[in-house]
């Protein structure tokens, strides 16, 4: 079991609001996961030919300052940083494959958690009540971001096992179910691609799918249907997009998901609990979405 | 009318206020207010009282109900009237799966559309859906009647033993074992019943019946290729 949550704001006035709305519907999903949570925030891009790189360190003395140093050595540019907890977001020069093998070969024992102009993800673990005081969620500000909470079943609680997984290219990907063919799966992408998996995580093998699939070439709409195809397990996907997000369930639909939409909002959870407090929702449109269907939202890809 | 809001009480507090009410009991009309999703609003029930829930509900829904007539005013989770023995279920909206799974008696009514499984393993409920039903809707029913006024997912009637089934619109495939039937005045009588029970206007002739082969449930070797 686990819990997923995504939430689109239709008004732009909505953004400074986004973390007051969107925390109680990640912590309204904790008897579902109370084991880790995660979030993928989508706040403004950073400027063309930059990045937002967020690591994260456990040990919270960590010296961040000689990142940004080493950050603006490797980019010849000028390198900014944001704080949260044991996370760090820097705004930096660079192109997404070579910061990332930068930060792979010179940063041991530091976690990649995201990389792309918009996206922010941040995941510990613990309730989803104390990942939102950690985080100080409720005062965070964007257009959409979807979330987890995690139940573990397929591999260890561990902050690295913890979803979001980044999958490239501003995307992201949250998961409640299991998947049965992970192993054989990621025999195969290491063997077709550069793609390398940090964890043993069934999920992380679906969010390296999928990069594999947009790396070829594909959009968003046909990478998810080879997932149909290629995956097997129960599933219902949340996928954080640049510009909104997409939801899919598995032909079989054992996972549950529920979506809302008013004109200021759209808004999925694996329960309506998680969506009970949204302004409006007592006149939204309510409805449970079909299995294999692809749903998107924004200007979803 | 007595009302219990669950933003105040608990779901155990509404339960056991509902349970321990005497046979003979006057209180018998009963509102539930911002239900916001919780689960086992109105379970076990085994009076006979009037419970209107105000909003969405969470799973289980008036799971195990005896007796008591419950209305939901808007969508229901997972298993609405799961295991029902007696009464009545309504359910304005939408109800996600496993709508009726396993229900003895009484009847369940949805006025929006069912998600998969519905009436699953049905035992002697009578169940009316006004929209459509998802896939494996009564699968493995062993007794009882489903009326869809919608269509009907794929595998409809899977490996189903005796309950009837009736469908207005379409089928988008028909599970192992699963035929359609001639419908007889008998089959009409018990469809115009529940129709009329559940407050729809159409006519039993626009509805084709569908039922058992009977084939695959007394298992003999020779029937082995009755799977399709």
């Amino acid at each position: 079991m686990c819990g997923i949550v995504g939430l689109y704001l239709k008004k732009p006035e909505l953004e400074d609001q986004l973390g007051q709305l969107f925390s109680p519907m990640l912590i309204g999903m904790s008897e579902r996961g109370p084991d880790s949570a995660g979030i993928a925030l989508y706040g403004d891009p950073v400027a063309d030919g930059r990045l937002k790189l967020t690591l994260q360190h456990p040990d919270m003395d960590y010296d961040w300052d000689g990142v940004k140093k080493a950050l603006e050595t490797q980019s010849g540019a000028a390198v900014s940083v944001d704080a949260c907890d044991n996370h760090r977001t820097f705004d930096v020069q660079g192109d997404e494959e070579t910061l990332s093998q930068w930060a792979e070969a010179n940063l041991p024992g530091v976690t990649i958690m995201s990389l792309g102009q918009r996206i922010v993800i941040l995941k510990e673990m613990g309730t989803p009540q104390e990942i939102v005081d950690r985080f100080d969620l409720t005062n965070v500000k964007g257009g959409h971001a979807v979330g987890h909470t995690r139940m573990a079943t397929e591999s260890a609680v561990t902050t690295a096992g913890s979803h979001p997984f980044s999958t490239g290219q501003d995307l992201c990907l949250v998961h409640n179910g299991s998947l049965s063919n992970h192993n054989r799966l990621r025999e195969v992408i290491e063997r077709r691609s550069s793609i390398r998996f940090q964890t043993e995580n069934d999920t992380e093998v679906a969010a390296g799918y999928l990069t594999w699939k947009l790396r070829e070439g594909m959009d968003l709409d046909s990478a998810l249907e080879a997932a149909l195809e290629d995956l097997d397990g129960f599933y219902t996907f949340a996928i954080g997009t640049a510009d909104g997000f997409a939801a899919l369930r598995d032909p079989i639909a054992c996972k549950p998901a529920v979506l809302a939409e008013t004109d200021d909002w759209v808004a999925m959870a694996s329960e309506f609990r998680s969506l009970a407090h949204l302004p409006g929702v007592e006149n939204a449109k309510v409805w449970e979405p079909e299995p294999a269907k692809i749903y998107t939202w924004g200007r979803a890809a | 009318m007595e009302t219990i809001d669950l933003r105040k009480d608990s779901v155990r507090t509404l339960n056991s206020t509902l349970h321990g009410l005497p046979a003979d009991t006057n209180k018998t009309a009963w509102t539930v207010t911002n239900p916001d999703g919780t689960h086992n609003i109105a379970v076990g029930l085994d009076a006979e009282i009037d419970v209107t829930v105000k909003g969405h509900s969470g799973y289980y829904s008036a799971g195990m109900n005896q007796k008591a007539t419950v209305r939901f005013e808007g969508n229901v989770g997972v298993g609405v009237a799961e295991n029902m023995m007696s009464g009545e279920v309504w359910v304005t909206g939408d109800a996600s799966q496993s709508a009726g799974a396993t229900a003895h008696g009484g009847l369940l009514v949805i006025e929006g559309n069912a998600a998969a499984r519905c009436g699953i393993s049905m035992k002697g409920v009578d169940i009316v859906v006004k929209g459509s039903v998802g896939h494996m809707a009564a699968f493995m029913g062993q007794a009882g009647n489903l009326v869809v006024c919608g269509d009907a997912g794929e595998a409809f009637g899977d490996s189903l033993y005796e309950a009837g089934l009736f469908v207005r619109g379409s089928v988008q495939d028909l599970g192992a074992d699963c035929i359609e039937k001639e419908m007889r005045d008998e089959h009409k009588e018990i469809l115009a019943n529940l129709l009329e029970r559940a407050g729809c206007t159409h006519d039993v002739s626009e509805f084709r019946r569908y039922g058992s082969a009977r084939k695959l449930y007394n298992f003999k070797v020779d029937n082995a290729s009755a799977s399709a």
